[in-house]
């Protein structure tokens, strides 16, 4: 078991700057997922973690041992890669045990470990197969059993659901995510996908153009973006923006008073199920276009000015598109942001 | 299709078959009808008196049977070399991006566009020097400069198909680079490896001026049909033909699904 | 990828001295040979090569055979690459069939046309048979060129459609069959889809396959030789000749100098034509 120090990290191709000085400390045992759209450096972040990349600069430590300059081979850990990179020439037993073999575990510790890794994510019956013979979901299995089997100190993991059709996804994503607990392993998890992140993490590292914007628990980082991008980002729908204007340290929408830090121009940020239909008198004047029944909930979207506004009603609502309705903000749960810098604004501040 | 228009199809499809596969029929008759079968007038087109002795009696020509030899020694070390050679260069271009990648690719296509038998020729008296002059491992260095170029892109295709992330995995899970390439790419790769060597194992079998400018005693065969042609008679001449082309055609077989990958657009 | 700069170059790095050794420099030489005379460096071997009564022969020669067979090859290749597309029983036995000749080097080509062409040959027989000829008659001499020059041209395209076949089949292969459609299902005719989908898509195939054909029939000899001796004298074969029976280096040299020209500038000519833009490549 270790923990993960990224020291610094930087990396360019040629004149584009993929990571600009990332920092981040990972504790033993924890699980952080890296998040962030294509492009915004977090695979680069992962495989320079592995060695499979080189940095322009910064140190990466495992377990307080420097392992910058290591080869991946020399570094000691396991990895789950997006397409799976399950070994098509070798059965799914010498695939599990491949680890074992290159650290050249005794037969019998090798068949332990891939009985139990196999056991742990039910792929006994097809060890003896090979993965052409295999579905993708159990490809997936194949690959995280051969990553469990070495009980590494850390874990690397590419978008390994991101190849799966939606169900199968729900369906790992609980597993992977009870296994994972119960081993304990360190683990760092690359994902587009925000509500996998949510699911799994016991934090998120939000990233975007290089950096990371905001490391937080879960529920921290949905309920208080620190930028309008990871506000925008994270959660479905995604946060709703408004442009406002701060009088001494007050905005009043649609006859609510809410305090506000500071006072100029604002950004005001609502989640879509933080607030409460009112007649249109008794609140914010939404003009619903769109109404999208999803079971669960119904979906409004509609326009405030200029902004897209999109809400989260219960099933119930008889809300039909071209109707007006009041909207009536939590001032708990909104937050602000500076228009020019986008960054959150404390409440404190 | 209608019915007509189906005909038409699998009648052109036959006749095209026929196209190919009649002439050399035919040839076969030639090698083994000896010298009978070869002054007979009208020919038959079933087979009369056709025996092995025909060919045997070819074989036993002095200097045949040592011309086969060298064809096989020449061709079986432009396979090693082009392959020792080509494999390696596939590799880097499929896995590395590097300055001169390009310029690398570029040499490769501009060998393409060069008659490089014809190069044998000033080669001639370096090899005289060098003692490299009518032997078939002089042949086999020309040949392999023809088949190198083929084995590399072949190779690179080749690599190329097989996913890099097979090579990251088995680097993190404990593998040297060496050890990755022993155990993961090589047995993926090999199939189409054996290929690629099959490939120029057949260049050099088939190659015919540069073999003949290269050699006056130690031919290989084609060097030796072509230089007694004129004077050999017609049967010897049929049963050569035969022996050149039976290997060649073994070989296209065996070969026949990679066939794509070793003349496609990829390979450009 | 990690850090190791000089790996590729490594690997590289033997194929680029074999190259070097036995492609660059005989170039070189070979180039430095065709100046080289008796009469010290210059013009001279040029001069007795041109000077040669085979000198004009062989360049005609080799340019209408190369004018008469990569037309013929590149339609026929063209009609069986789409016969192999429509055909849903045992393509793959047909496309093998079909691509056998690859195997075949010009000089067996040329003497399984001799077995069928000789005097007393297969055709000659059918063309008995059918009272067509009296006897066994002559199609291969110098009194008859023309028959002659037809049996190279069957012998050449016998031969080496097999490789503009696979060319162009692989290329067939990466055109997705939605293009086709799509036109069908705005109206465009067969003859209309080959010529504004599928030609224009085959683009880089057909270049790639044109510029490996050219160059290699500017080198056809052994096929002419086996059928029909020094009767039909060709730029290669005069080549061999020099070197061979006349010991003549510098001619033979020449020679080879003016076959890479003629290469190269084929090669330059379909690069030209058949311009494939950056942008349009899927």
């Amino acid at each position: 078991m270790a923990g993960i120090v990224i020291d610094r990290i930087a990396k360019s191709f040629g004149s584009v700057t993929a990571l600009q000085e990332v920092s981040l400390e990972i504790a033993d045992g924890e699980f952080v997922a890296l998040l962030g759209p294509s492009g915004c450096g977090k695979t680069t972040l992962l495989r320079i973690m592995a060695g499979l990349e080189s940095r322009s600069s910064g140190r990466v430590l495992i377990g307080g041992r420097d392992v910058s300059d290591l080869k991946p081979w020399e570094r000691g850990l396991a990895m789950v890669f997006q397409n799976y990179a399950v070994f098509p020439h070798m059965t799914v037993y010498e695939n599990v045990a491949f680890g074992l073999a290159m650290q050249k575990k005794p037969a019998d510790v090798i068949d332990r470990q891939v009985k139990k890794a196999a056991a742990l994510l039910h792929i006994e019956p097809y060890l003896e197969r090979y993965p052409a013979k295999l579905s993708g979901g159990q490809r997936q299995r194949v690959a995280v059993a051969r990553a469990l089997a070495v009980e590494p100190a850390v874990l690397l993991m590419d978008e390994p659901l991101s190849n799966l059709d939606a169900l199968l996804r729900l369906e790992m994503r609980a597993e992977l995510k009870s296994v994972l607990r119960e081993a304990g392993t360190t683990t760092v998890y690359v994902t587009h996908d925000q509500t996998e992140a949510m699911g799994l993490a016991d934090r998120i590292a939000v990233m975007y153009g290089g950096k990371i914007v905001q490391i937080a628990p879960p529920t921290q980082v949905y309920a208080r973006p620190a930028t309008t991008f990871v506000g925008g980002f994270v959660g479905s729908p995604p946060m709703n923006f408004l442009p406002v204007d701060s009088q001494d340290g007050r905005v009043t929408l649609g006859g609510q008073s809410i305090p506000v830090p500071g006072s100029g121009a604002r950004i005001l940020g609502f989640r879509g199920e933080d607030v409460t239909l009112a007649a249109p008198a008794d609140g914010l004047a939404l003009t619903v276009r769109v109404v999208e029944p999803m079971g669960s909930h119904t979906l409004l979207t509609g326009r405030i000015g200029d902004a897209v506004v999109r809400i989260v009603a219960p099933s119930s609502t008889a809300v039909r598109a071209g109707d007006v309705v009041g909207l009536r903000l939590d001032p708990a749960r909104v937050v602000f942001m500076d228009p020019a810098s986008g960054l959150a604004l404390d409440a404190a501040a | 299709m209608t019915a007509t228009r189906r005909l038409v199809f699998v009648s052109g499809t036959l006749a095209l078959c026929a196209w190919v596969l009649v002439p050399i029929y035919l040839i076969a008759l030639g090698a083994f009808g000896g010298r009978a079968g070869a002054f007979k007038w009208p020919k038959e087109i079933v087979p009369s008196n056709a025996s092995l002795d025909a060919l045997m009696l070819f074989v036993k020509i002095e200097g045949v049977w040592n011309a086969a030899v060298n064809s096989v020694i020449a061709a079986g070390l432009t396979m090693l070399f082009s392959i020792a050679l080509g494999a390696p260069a596939g590799y880097a271009l499929a896995r590395f991006s590097f300055r001169g990648a390009n310029a690398f690719r570029l040499l490769v296509l501009l060998t393409r566009a060069f008659p490089l038998a014809i190069l044998a020729l000033p080669l001639t008296v370096t090899f005289i020097r060098i003692g490299l002059y009518d032997t078939p491992l002089g042949v086999a260095l020309v040949h392999t400069a023809l088949a190198l170029p083929f084995a590399a892109l072949v190779t690179a295709s080749l690599f190329t198909g097989i996913p890099r992330e097979l090579e990251e995995a088995a680097w993190v899970f404990g593998c040297t680079r060496l050890q990755a390439f022993r155990r993961i790419v090589l047995p993926l790769a090999l199939p189409g490896i054996a290929a690629a060597a099959i490939f120029a194992f057949v260049i050099s079998w088939n190659e015919v001026f540069a073999a003949s400018v290269l050699t006056v005693r130690e031919r290989t065969l084609t060097a030796y049909l072509l230089t007694v042609l004129a004077e050999s008679p017609l049967h010897y001449r049929f049963a050569g033909g035969f022996i050149l082309i039976v290997p060649s055609v073994l070989f296209i077989f065996a070969v026949r699904k990679y066939l794509f990958a070793m003349w496609g657009v990829s390979s450009k | 990828m990690t850090q190791s700069r000089w790996l590729p170059y490594a690997l590289l790095a033997p194929a680029m001295v074999f190259l070097g050794v036995l492609f660059f420099v005989p170039l070189v030489q070979t180039i430095v040979l065709s100046f080289q005379g008796d009469a010290g460096f210059g013009l001279g071997n040029y001069g007795k090569m041109v000077g040669d009564l085979n000198f004009g022969l062989s360049i005609r020669n080799t340019f209408l055979l190369v004018l008469t067979v990569i037309p013929l090859q590149v339609a026929l290749a063209l009609a069986m690459g789409l016969m192999l597309q429509k055909m849903t029983f045992g393509r793959d036995v047909v496309l093998w069939v079909w691509t056998i000749p690859l195997g075949v080097s010009d000089l067996a080509a040329g003497l399984v046309w001799l077995a069928l062409l000789q005097n007393t040959g297969y055709v000659n027989s059918a063309l008995f048979a059918m009272g067509l000829i009296p006897g066994p008659t002559a199609w291969l001499n110098s009194e008859t060129p023309v028959t002659l020059f037809v049996a190279v041209v069957l012998a050449e395209v016998w031969r080496a459609t097999a490789i503009v076949l696979v060319i162009l089949v692989g290329g067939l292969q990466l055109i997705p069959k939605e293009f086709a459609e799509a036109a069908e299902i705005f109206g465009a005719r067969p003859w209309t889809r080959f010529v504004k989908i599928t030609l224009p898509l085959l683009k880089p195939s057909l270049q790639s396959a044109l510029i490996l054909r050219t160059v290699l029939a500017f080198e056809v000899f052994a096929v002419v030789y086996a059928l029909g001796g020094r009767n039909f004298p060709v730029l290669v074969g005069e080549a061999y000749a020099w070197q061979r029976d006349n010991q003549n280096y510098g001619v033979a040299a020449a020679y080879a100098v003016l076959i890479m020209i003629i290469s190269l500038a084929a090669t330059v000519f379909w690069l030209r034509v058949l311009r494939v833009k950056p942008e349009v490549q899927g």
